[in-house]
């Protein structure tokens, strides 16, 4: 069952230049108990995309969906009100950065029971066992001392640590993740990916994971959406999207990066010249067309190119034919 | 330059002999402060021409230490030598002369207020090498080897990209043609299109200009991919220092494996491993008996907690630990 279904999500922002498009015409859904990660590069509207999930945007912004439905209820017509009782509750969030998203003149203890204390029925002393719990099952050691601390007393990583506590206190339906490990050691981010899966085992929530790392999303993600200038151009499952990458910016991606044990070591890597377009003012055509090396005609059309569907549950927006492109990739690498 | 890597005898860059950096982290301003040792005993040799990869967690000293290289900090005790020379003798000049630094957030480290060429030509300018027309010239020559546009000379940052900032930054710390550059995790603020342009142009100006790197990252993907040997750094030490594809093979230390298995390459279905490591990184201030890596190692021995193992060679790595006694 979905517990979140998104249907033609856009964004504007309107800006003297013109109108920006940061996020246009999105469609997912994310199962319970599922996760579903979002990749893409930075301006790619994966963070407002959550920011409009959960009616965060910048009051300049405007956003506009068909259908926005969490837990079978739709969050399209809901009054900020209303909202404010789902979010934190239902579903929460964890940011990216923890020194910004913390409040630097509160101690976390004040801080976890903040939510708790909003949405439910319950004592200070009920919600400080409660931080204390997830303080502990986040990996924090004496976790009753630290209430008392002030964020900048804190590492970046234990920070993380007490955002992603945060985002649990109420035992949400669906967290959404905004890079919550990008901050971390590698050691340290292992653990929390291990962390939240089994929180999510436990609890059964889904998880909407952003980021632009490729190894986390292959390892953790059931599902992955990719993202290019405001557009989702591929998904599929995680072994679909990776193992037979369709759209060209997803192969360049997965060419960027080196992989130890297949790269060769010093060897060049791949690169996407050029760079992101603008997407300010009237869109069309591929927005990748510029920097994709088999570009033609038909990727300049008037119309923006539609989703299309290679099996019921993986698509890709690109004229060509996925069978046809190995021939052309192996040409253009000829000329 | 080339010539002399093609000697036989490997001339050494950098070297440093048992360097060792202790802070004081005050309690309030009457009692001495306990020491807290950032950098205890790193001795490294890094050959001309080579890139040096040191990997480590955050607070493992890997920072302090590149600062001491850069001359930025000066060692409690210890010595520093840059081609032979020790750095104590230096003035600031003249190492920032030999020794260059790159940072990781090309956001922050350039100064939003000056266009893109007065950047490049500051270490010129504060050296007084060359007339108007002389630095003029090699900011040009600059950018175009690291791959910016003549126009951009007088763009300021905020008009750039993140790939074409760290250019900048590139820009800014060849222009003294340093034998080393250091080189604090170049990559982690960019995206991964624009990380691989960047580590594409070190690479090759690594050859071009037979410069001496080392590379600071958390990201053992890309030091795998871009160093030459690498050092493993825990709480101050060195664990474990090897050439790449020996310490990628055959990882000696405990803390070396556990660092490499938590490396997620996009690999789906592996799913993500567990290191076993415990999450508390000990306190530094506080740091624990013996061999300080005991308290999270899976193969501790008995006389871990008591007795600080040595520096031994086993097959073609160094390493510290009481495994290989």
């Amino acid at each position: 069952m979905s517990i979140l279904t998104v249907e033609n999500l856009s964004v504007d922002i309107p800006l003297a230049g013109g109108v920006l498009h940061p996020v246009r015409d999105i469609s997912f859904s994310v199962e319970a108990g599922k996760t579903l990660a979002i990749v893409g590069e930075s301006g790619c509207g994966k963070s407002l995309t959550s920011l409009a999930i959960m009616e965060l945007l910048p009051t300049a912004a405007t956003r506009s969906a068909t259908r926005l439905d969490f837990a079978g209820q739709s969050l399209l017509s809901l009054s900020e009100r209303r909202m404010s009782d789902i979010r934190g509750d239902r579903m929460s969030m964890i940011f990216q950065d923890p020194m910004t998203s913390l409040n630097p003149a509160y101690p976390i203890g004040d801080q976890l029971e903040e939510s708790l204390l909003r949405h439910r029925k319950v004592t200070r002393r009920e919600a400080r066992d409660r931080a204390v719990y997830l303080l502990e099952k986040v990996g924090i050691t004496a976790a009753e001392s630290r209430l008392g601390q002030y964020p900048h007393q804190l590492s970046g990583g234990l920070r993380q640590r007490v955002m992603i506590a945060m985002g649990l206190m109420c035992g949400p339906e669906l967290i959404i993740a905004d890079e919550p490990t990008t901050a971390l050691d590698v050691t340290i981010q292992a653990q929390i990916l291990l962390l939240l899966a089994d929180l999510q085992k436990e609890f059964g929530m889904a998880l909407i994971l952003i980021t632009h790392d490729l190894g986390v999303v292959a390892r953790v993600a059931d599902r992955v959406a990719v993202m290019y200038a405001g557009q989702i151009v591929e998904t599929g499952t995680a072994e679909q999207v990776f193992r037979e990458p369709t759209h060209p910016y997803t192969r360049g991606l997965l060419e960027c990066i080196p992989i130890p044990g297949k790269t060769a070591p010093g060897s060049p890597l791949g690169s996407i010249p050029g760079i992101v377009p603008s997407l300010i003012g009237e869109l069309h055509g591929c927005s990748f067309r510029d920097r994709c090396e088999l570009a033609h005609e038909a990727c300049a059309v008037p119309e923006i190119i539609p989703m299309r569907e290679l099996d019921a549950r993986r698509g890709y927006r690109c004229v060509l034919d996925p069978r046809s492109m190995a021939g052309e990739i192996a040409e253009a690498g000829l000329q | 330059m080339s010539a002399v890597i093609a000697e036989k005898e490997p001339v050494t860059a950098l070297e440093t002999v048992d360097v060792r950096k202790t802070y004081h982290v005050g309690r309030g301003i009457f009692s001495g402060g306990r020491a807290l040792h950032a950098v205890n005993g790193v001795s490294l040799r890094v050959q001309e021409g080579s890139v040096l990869g040191l990997v480590g967690e955050s607070g493992c000293g890997k920072t302090t230490l590149a600062k001491m290289l850069l001359g930025l900090e000066t060692p409690t005790s210890g010595e520093i030598r840059v081609l032979g020379e020790a750095v104590g003798s230096f003035d600031r000049k003249r190492m920032a002369r030999r020794v260059q630094p790159i940072f990781q957030d090309p956001y922050s480290s350039l100064n939003p207020r000056k266009s893109i060429s007065s950047i490049i030509s500051l270490p010129l300018r504060v050296h007084g090498l060359g007339d108007r027309a002389e630095v003029a010239r090699r900011v040009a020559e600059i950018m175009e080897l690291v791959g910016l546009p003549r126009r951009m000379a007088e763009c300021y940052p905020s008009q750039l990209s993140g790939g074409q900032r760290q250019r900048v930054a590139v820009a800014r710390a060849l222009i003294m043609k340093p034998e080393v550059v250091i080189c604090d995790e170049p990559t982690s603020a960019l995206d991964v299109s624009v990380q691989a342009q960047i580590l594409n142009l070190l690479q090759d100006l690594r050859t071009e200009l037979g410069l001496t790197y080392i590379v600071i990252s958390h990201n053992l993907a890309v030091v795998e991919h871009i160093a030459t040997e690498v050092a493993v750094m825990y709480l101050g030490r060195i664990v474990e220092r090897a050439d790449t594809r020996t310490l990628f093979r055959d990882p000696k230390h405990p803390y070396t494996k556990a660092l490499l298995a938590s490396v997620l390459t996009p690999e789906p279905g592996l799913g993500v491993p567990d290191t076993r490591l415990g999450l508390a990184f000990p306190n530094p201030v506080d740091p624990p008996s013996g061999c300080t890596f005991h308290p999270r190692c899976a193969e501790v021995l008995e006389k871990c907690p008591r007795e600080a193992p040595q520096m031994r060679v086993v097959d073609r790595t160094e390493v510290e630990c009481h495994l290989y006694n």
